[in-house]
């Protein structure tokens, strides 16, 4: 099967310093991939890369042909903190602005009706007048996550989607994206490697170089391994987090 | 109420009130956007750069507002190519610009012989004082405005929201971000006849505020922006015709006051 993304000895960074370093991995159809790693380990300029905001120094990126003949069926959303949360936008505004990403030339129409769909899907549509400085943390994921699902897109981006949500829609968000993985595939950033273990199928250590890893159980020596010092993930029947000895 | 009729008879007072109707549509729309973006100290930057050209055009006696708008988009495109290409940081970048552009009016109107009577007009503005063929400029510059709005509006708004967002979807960010600069450049340049470089600021900022405080879509603000541009500006004009006292001034006076009481009756009506 042609991967629907495929990262051949990527190198990228800023200033001409590599922050990732020969990275080599494929995303498929339905992969719930998680990418760990230390901060400043590469874990968004990777997402970056992708999504073409910065330009390889080495290796490349291809996007398998998609069914609409779209490029780069991508749907996106951002850190919170990347968004100007005072700018003067509605709600609806907001998600209709998905439908610039690459390939979806929806009538204005066809674009209103399926951002009403989206926003009662997520069960916001009642606030979709609404400023986006007006909303709580749980509300303004939500409609991110419309904006980024309204191309209709194969490959869904999530750069840190936990920060600042409550904990019951952090629970909510990632039903949502297991049901969205039955369809989509789905690349999840995300520091909370305890909370994201028990979603995500596969995993990809990001700290310079870029480690695989195809399941979604990790251990410590694999970790170190790798040179990623993060916690140790691992499942149980009640939820925890097992760290390192203190030495 | 009579009196204000008579006042419109008088061709001065009729060229300054399209003056003001102009200067509001352009100076709500652009405003609004730049409030928006949070790059009101780049239009500083650039308005206060523009006085380079006002300098210029004086010692080599051509049309002022030709020098100005040259150095207005020449320092527009200046701040940007200090910023990414030299890599200076963007705030330092407009600082440098700004007072570059200054220090070289101030050296040319110098060097000037003779006295240079319209000097205060453009650095305060007088409205009352504006000619057929500015109200010309600025009626185009409105249609350019209008037009690129009307087109463009949900580009417009979805780069502006999210620059980030709109690169990844392909749009030509880049080209977006000097034509717009280059429109902010001639908005105001094209408005110092009316409230002058030092005050420009003021029309492309306090309506927006006030707009504000009612609305918190894009559209909306736009057009409440330029309404109440208007209002500041026409009750401006009239104080500062009655109380005699610089036109200017009195224009932005009105529009903190504007601002000031729909705030308190915001406050105490919620």
């Amino acid at each position: 099967m042609i991967p629907l993304i495929k990262i051949q000895n990527l190198s990228v960074g800023y200033d001409r310093v590599p922050v990732i370093e020969n990275a080599t991995l494929d995303i498929c159809e339905q992969d719930f991939l998680g990418v760990i790693g230390p901060n400043g380990g590469g874990k968004t300029t990777l997402l970056k890369a992708i999504l073409g905001l910065i330009k390889p120094m080495g290796g490349t990126i291809s996007f398998r042909d998609d069914v609409d003949g779209r490029q780069k069926p991508i749907g996106y959303l951002p850190q919170v903190k990347h968004i100007d949360q005072k700018f003067p936008i509605t709600v609806f505004d907001v998600v209709q602005s998905g439908s610039i990403m690459e390939g979806s030339s929806k009538s204005k129409r066809a674009i209103k009706e399926r951002a009403e769909h989206l926003l009662n899907e997520m069960g916001i549509f009642d606030i979709k007048n609404k400023a986006i400085g007006e909303l709580s943390g749980g509300q303004m994921q939500r409609t991110f996550l419309c904006r980024a699902l309204l191309s209709n897109p194969r490959i869904l981006i999530l750069d840190e989607p936990d920060t600042f949500v409550d904990n019951r829609f952090e629970g909510e968000l990632y039903e949502w994206l297991r049901v969205l993985n039955e369809e989509i595939a789905i690349i999840l950033v995300s520091h909370d490697v305890g909370t994201i273990s028990s979603y995500v199928k596969t995993i990809a250590c990001v700290n310079k170089n870029v480690h695989y890893h195809a399941s979604n159980k990790i251990t410590q020596e694999q970790l170190n391994a790798y040179n990623c010092p993060i916690q140790i993930i691992s499942h149980g029947e009640i939820p925890h987090t097992v760290l390192k000895h203190h030495l | 109420m009579s009196s204000i009729l008579d006042l419109f008879a008088y061709d001065f007072f009729f060229k300054a009130f399209l003056a003001a109707i102009f200067a509001s549509i352009s100076c709500g729309i652009i405003g609004g956007y730049i409030v928006s973006r949070r790059i009101v100290f780049i239009s500083g930057g650039i308005t206060h750069a523009s006085f380079g050209g006002i300098g210029l055009a004086f010692f080599l006696g051509f049309n002022p507002l030709l020098g100005a708008v040259a150095f207005a988009v020449l320092s527009a495109l200046g701040i940007q190519f200090f910023t990414k290409v030299a890599e200076i940081r963007e705030d330092s970048s407009i600082a440098i610009w700004w007072s570059l552009g200054m220090a070289l009016g101030i050296i040319f109107v110098f060097l000037t012989p003779g006295y240079t009577p319209n000097l205060m007009s453009y650095l305060f503005g007088n409205i009352l004082t504006v000619t057929v063929t500015e109200l010309w400029w600025m009626f185009i510059l409105n249609v350019i405005i209008i037009t690129f709005f009307m087109l463009l509006f949900r580009k417009i708004l979805y780069i502006a929201f999210d620059e980030e967002f709109a690169r990844a979807a392909g749009l030509p960010v880049s080209l977006f971000n000097y034509l717009t600069i280059i429109l902010i450049a001639l908005t105001v340049v094209l408005n110092i006849r009316v409230v002058g470089i030092i005050l420009i600021l003021s029309l492309l900022t306090i309506p927006q505020a006030t707009a504000n405080l009612y609305t918190n879509d894009f559209k909306r603000l736009l057009i409440l922006s330029s309404v109440f541009a208007f209002l500041g500006t026409i009750s401006g004009l009239f104080i500062s015709y009655y109380l005699d006292i610089p036109s200017g001034a009195a224009i932005i006076f009105t529009l903190v006051i504007i601002f000031g009481l729909l705030r308190l009756i915001k406050h105490f009506t919620k």
